[in-house]
Order: structure tokens, then C-alpha cells, then sequence
């Protein structure tokens, strides 16, 4: 598949895009319209979601994509690390855990 | 499930209407969040330059897919010279994580007079960042606005997004690999503090530990569908494990 400037591509861009994921979406919506906001079943799914996210955390952690590809691992580790400690330190603010870790990965970065 | 800590709804819930619930949300959007988002799509914006799309291509492919993950696999995969076949199959993969996340969100967010056709639209913005958001904001509103909130919310971050994917774009060349580092990097400390936020009052924190642990494991052995198996042994394992331990 290759892209073009013409309309056909994007004819293709929302069939490979937009036709395959947005299903999904209604797939959720027809499934859960019924259900109730304390069943076992949304727990369930709740937890299942959950876990999968935090799998692309340490994943992306682990092995890390693109610019993120060069650093060593003991300091994206470190860095990770730190963030939480410093969401915890600074009143539980996202923004300070955020900053923190990205920002010290950044400088470190630039010093190594 | 409880709804998380039972505060008080937020000062401005009180009397509200529909639009102004819709313009809070609007207003709440930009923050934390919103940056992240703004910096991954720039990720996606750079990638798509690569790989040869256009500048309206990427807009076009932001609006009409709004999911990060599906959005790079679908340029990855188009750069590795994949059919439309192959990149269709690659992207819907991965993008049945959706499914649980609109799962997930649409009890908390509908009403007994909701329309099925509000929820089919509104389901469109249903992204991991908007997830994340709906997870932590939600639970503190009273029902009948959160619809509203959500849908002035979730735009805005659509509008995020196509603002970072064009940044992405157009700067293609001129990000020091230090700061396009930092940025991705910006993922993965926005993920586990809001996970941290909101798994742990509805007990989900088993779930956190046991994704952390299986991702990594099951992306080395089975990749591509290793977020979804993580998802499904690491949260029924989890699930499991609560309801045992439930008088």
C-alpha cells in the first residue's frame, strides 16, 4: 500500500484506519449499553483494560521506541522511577511526577 | 464497583446545565493530559513524515482514527511495505483494545434516557488518554452531566491531537533526539501515574502489577498480540483473585 496525493488515498487511509478500529468502538457501546455500573462482568473488563495498559508501560519502558531507542536502561529506569517518587513528593500533582521524569531523562541525555 | 472516593461533586455541578457542563469540559481540557497528548502525537506527526504521508494525510488519519497506538502501527506498517490487507489486519488488531475501554466507560457515562446513537458518536473519542481522563474525572460528577463534560472534554483533545500531530509533522527534521526521547518518555510516566490514580480506589492495583510484569514477557513471545493476552490473563487473574479474597 503505498500513499499518493490523490483521493484515493484516502479512500485507503479509512479503510486500513477508520473501518477497522472505529467497529471496536460500537462493538463497546452495543455490548455495555445494557450493563449495569456495578456488574461483575464490568469489573471484569475493568481489570482486563487495566492490565493491559500497565503492560504498555514497562513495555514501552523495556523497549522503548524510536528516539527513546538509544538511552541506556538503567536510566530510563531510574527516570521512571523517579517520576513516581516525585508525583508522590509533590502533593500527589501529575504535572510534578510528568515533568519530573521526562525532564531528568532529558538533561541526562544531553550530559551523557 | 465503587466510583472511587466518595467526595463531594465539584462546586461548579451545582445547578448546571447540559452546556455547561459541555464548556467545563472544554475548559478542564487543557492540562496535564492534554501536553502528553500533544507531545505523543507529535511522535505520531514525525513518523508519518517519514514514512511519506502528506500533511492533510495525517490530519485526516488523526481525526478518522483518533488512537495513538493504531495510528503508528498503521504508518509502520505502511513503511514496511505491507498490502492493504496487511495493514488493515496490523491496525485492527490493535485496536481491539477500544473494546474494553468503551466497555468500561459507557455504564459510567449513560443515562437511563441516553440515546443509543449519542453513545454509538460519543464513542468515536474513546482513546487511552480520554479513558484515563473519563477514569479520573467522571466518577466525582453527578450522572446526568457527565455525557456533556466527556464530549466537550474529548474534543478538545481531538483538536490536541491534530495540533500535535502537525507540530510532528511540520518539525520533522528539527527535534534533538534528547528532546523527541523526552517526549516519548512522557507516555509511560503519564500511564502509571494515572494508573496509579485510578486503580488503587476500585482495587484494581493486582491488575497494574500483574500488566507490568506480563507485558514485557508476553512482547518477546508473542508481539502483536501481547497487550491483549496481558490484558486478559494479567486482569482475570487479577479479577480472580479479588473476588476470592470478598467476604
Amino acid at each position: 500500500m503505498t500513499l499518493d496525493a490523490g483521493l484515493w488515498s484516502y479512500f485507503l487511509l479509512f479503510v486500513a484506519g477508520f473501518a477497522v478500529s472505529e467497529p471496536w468502538r460500537f462493538a463497546g457501546v452495543l455490548l455495555s449499553k445494557n450493563v449495569n455500573v456495578d456488574s461483575e462482568f464490568l469489573k471484569w473488563v475493568r481489570a482486563v483494560s487495566t492490565a493491559l495498559i500497565a503492560g504498555l508501560v514497562t513495555r514501552l519502558v523495556i523497549f522503548p521506541i524510536g528516539a527513546l531507542a538509544d538511552s541506556p536502561f538503567w536510566l530510563r529506569l531510574f527516570c521512571f522511577l523517579l517520576g513516581i517518587a516525585a508525583y508522590f513528593v509533590f502533593w500527589k500533582k501529575m504535572y510534578a511526577g510528568v515533568l519530573t521524569g521526562a525532564g531528568a531523562l532529558v538533561i541526562a541525555l544531553y550530559l551523557i | 464497583m465503587t466510583n472511587g472516593a466518595p467526595t463531594a461533586p465539584p462546586a461548579w455541578t451545582v445547578g448546571a446545565t447540559t452546556s455547561k457542563a459541555f464548556r467545563r469540559g472544554i475548559l478542564e481540557a487543557p492540562s496535564t493530559p492534554a501536553i502528553v497528548l500533544v507531545a505523543t502525537m507529535t511522535g505520531f506527526g514525525a513518523l508519518a513524515h517519514a514514512v511519506g504521508f502528506s500533511f492533510l494525510q495525517v490530519i485526516f488519519v488523526t481525526i478518522t482514527m483518533f488512537a495513538l497506538p493504531a495510528q503508528v502501527v498503521m504508518a509502520d506498517q505502511i513503511a514496511a511495505g505491507a498490502s492493504l490487507l496487511g495493514v488493515s489486519l496490523a491496525v485492527m488488531i490493535t485496536a481491539i483494545r477500544l473494546m474494553p475501554m468503551t466497555i468500561v466507560l459507557v455504564p459510567l457515562l449513560k443515562t437511563n434516557k441516553t440515546p443509543l446513537w449519542v453513545l454509538l458518536l460519543l464513542s468515536h473519542v474513546v482513546a487511552v488518554t480520554a479513558w484515563i481522563e473519563a477514569l479520573r474525572r467522571l466518577p466525582k460528577l453527578p450522572l446526568e452531566l457527565r455525557i456533556p463534560y466527556f464530549a466537550g472534554f474529548s474534543l478538545m483533545l481531538v483538536g490536541f491531537s491534530v495540533l500535535g500531530a502537525g507540530i510532528g509533522y511540520s518539525m520533522a527534521r528539527e527535534v534533538p533526539v534528547e528532546i523527541a526521547a523526552g517526549l516519548i518518555f512522557l507516555t509511560p510516566l503519564y500511564f502509571v501515574i494515572s494508573l496509579i490514580e485510578i486503580a488503587k480506589p476500585v482495587g484494581d492495583g493486582k491488575a497494574v502489577l500483574f500488566g507490568m510484569i506480563l507485558g514485557p514477557l508476553l512482547f518477546v513471545y508473542i508481539p502483536g498480540f501481547d497487550l491483549l493476552t496481558t490484558g486478559l490473563i494479567g486482569g482475570t487473574l487479577a479479577y480472580w483473585l479479588r473476588k476470592r479474597s470478598e467476604p
